[in-house]
């Protein structure tokens, strides 16, 4: 039976434990509210974009001139570059695991196709890098402060690579933001780009030539949704971070509970042993 | 046809208006655009400059920068890489970032390309007139 002290000295260590988990909880609701307005923010100009981009390509489809943009070429899946968006800090339940599992399984599946990576945040860089797999580029700390900048650069490189037939598509691996309770884990291919369908063609009067115009449309919607994706894995990781701090803490109130009974119970066995000891040490002397 | 037209204005970051407005200008790529309620459809590319409405009366300025924008018969499209409303320009900073980027254009040994530099300048002197109407 361990002593007392030894008792009372792991129920003060899991209170400890308990403090910091229910801190980080509280930082990561406060983050998530960021991250979530961030996501909000962009969303107008996001919907807008997909808006033109449509009228654009209904007008680009209506016009005979209109060359086969590069972003759109179908070529045969046999080099996939894979953008895997983890976090770059762990804590945070199943949300790294998931999509590095999902990556491999990806790869697993694409046995015939030669992937390459593009490791955006540290778990899933640290993850890959120990592998023997052929890696584009990998970026870390972008989730802290997602800025449009950063991440645009990122999918214009994608861009090139598949404008000069480096590569034959692009996929994104990233966690989408449901509800707080709810990371969905999502795989989306976004190149080459898939124009919005849209209703009948506008006449309208074009500055540029529609061609023109798409060509300068395609990248940004391409950047746009890579930012969304980053968004959407910030705001996924600080609510999946949040559950498990929460689930945490209230593991430790728990364990805080059932080892102060079983001090109790300790108490009373030595102090049920000493009466014992002294009622039949008194007996004894009669 | 409709007194007034929506005009929405966006950046990557933000949405910055989304509001019923009598009247837009706005610079295209090719120079200075005029819209009134009932304008032909157009799709063109956006350059540098100030987008000034107005609505309910009162005139109101951004300074705003490379993007698209859409005109339809009761609306008006904006997607900016970079917009600020002129309330919100910190002039003290503009007149530095104008003079820096000057410098930059004009002395080469800085290492920024010429044509960026151009670039640069034209983005500050655009922030600086609008940020001086408001």
């Amino acid at each position: 039976m361990p002593s007392l002290i030894d008792i009372r000295r792991r129920i003060r260590s899991v209170k400890n434990t308990q403090q910091i988990t229910k801190a980080m909880k509280m930082v990561s609701a406060a983050k998530l509210r960021r991250a979530q307005d961030r996501t909000i923010a962009a969303r107008p100009y996001g919907t807008l974009l997909r808006k033109v981009l449509g009228n654009v390509a209904a007008a680009v489809a209506n016009d005979e001139s209109g060359a086969e943009n590069p972003l759109l070429a179908r070529r045969e899946e046999r080099r996939i570059l894979l953008v895997l968006i983890t976090g770059d800090k762990g804590l945070a339940g199943a949300f790294n695991t998931n999509l590095i599992k999902a990556a491999t399984r990806f790869v697993n599946e694409h046995q015939g196709a030669q992937i390459t990576f593009e490791l955006i945040g540290r778990k899933g860089r640290d993850f890959f890098r120990k592998r023997e797999v052929a890696i584009s580029g990998e970026a870390i700390g972008l989730a802290a402060k997602v800025k449009y900048e950063d991440t645009a650069a990122i999918a214009r490189r994608a861009m090139q690579m598949f404008r000069d037939e480096q590569i034959d598509a692009v996929y994104l691996v990233y966690n989408e933001f449901k509800s707080v309770v709810s990371q969905k884990m999502t795989l989306s291919r976004v190149l080459p780009a898939e124009l919005p369908e849209d209703s009948a063609p506008i006449d309208y009067i074009f500055e540029e030539s529609p061609a023109e115009m798409l060509n300068v449309l395609l990248p940004k919607y391409v950047e746009m949704e890579f930012y969304r994706a980053l968004l959407e894995s910030a705001a996924s990781e600080h609510a999946a971070r949040m559950t498990a701090m929460d689930a945490a803490t209230s593991n430790a109130a728990e364990m805080i509970d059932k080892l102060t009974l079983y001090m109790n119970r300790v108490r009373q066995a030595s102090i049920t042993k000493e009466i014992i000891e002294v009622v039949s040490g008194a007996a004894a002397a009669e | 046809m409709a007194e007034t037209l929506e005009l929405e204005v966006a950046t990557p970051e933000r949405e910055l208006v989304r509001e019923q407005v009598s009247e837009v200008q706005l610079p295209g790529k090719n120079g200075y655009l005029g819209v009134l309620p009932g304008h032909a459809p157009l799709l063109g590319l956006l350059g540098i400059g100030t987008l000034t409405y107005v609505a309910g009366g009162t005139t109101r300025y951004l300074s705003i920068h490379d993007g698209f924008l859409e005109i339809l018969d009761d609306h008006v499209r904006v997607l900016a890489d970079c917009a600020e409303r002129a309330e919100e320009i910190d002039i003290e900073r503009a007149r530095r970032a104008l003079e820096r980027s000057q410098q930059e254009a004009i002395n080469p040994a800085l290492g920024v390309e010429p044509a960026q530099a151009m670039a640069a300048v034209m983005r500050a002197e655009a922030r600086l007139t609008t940020a001086q109407k408001k």
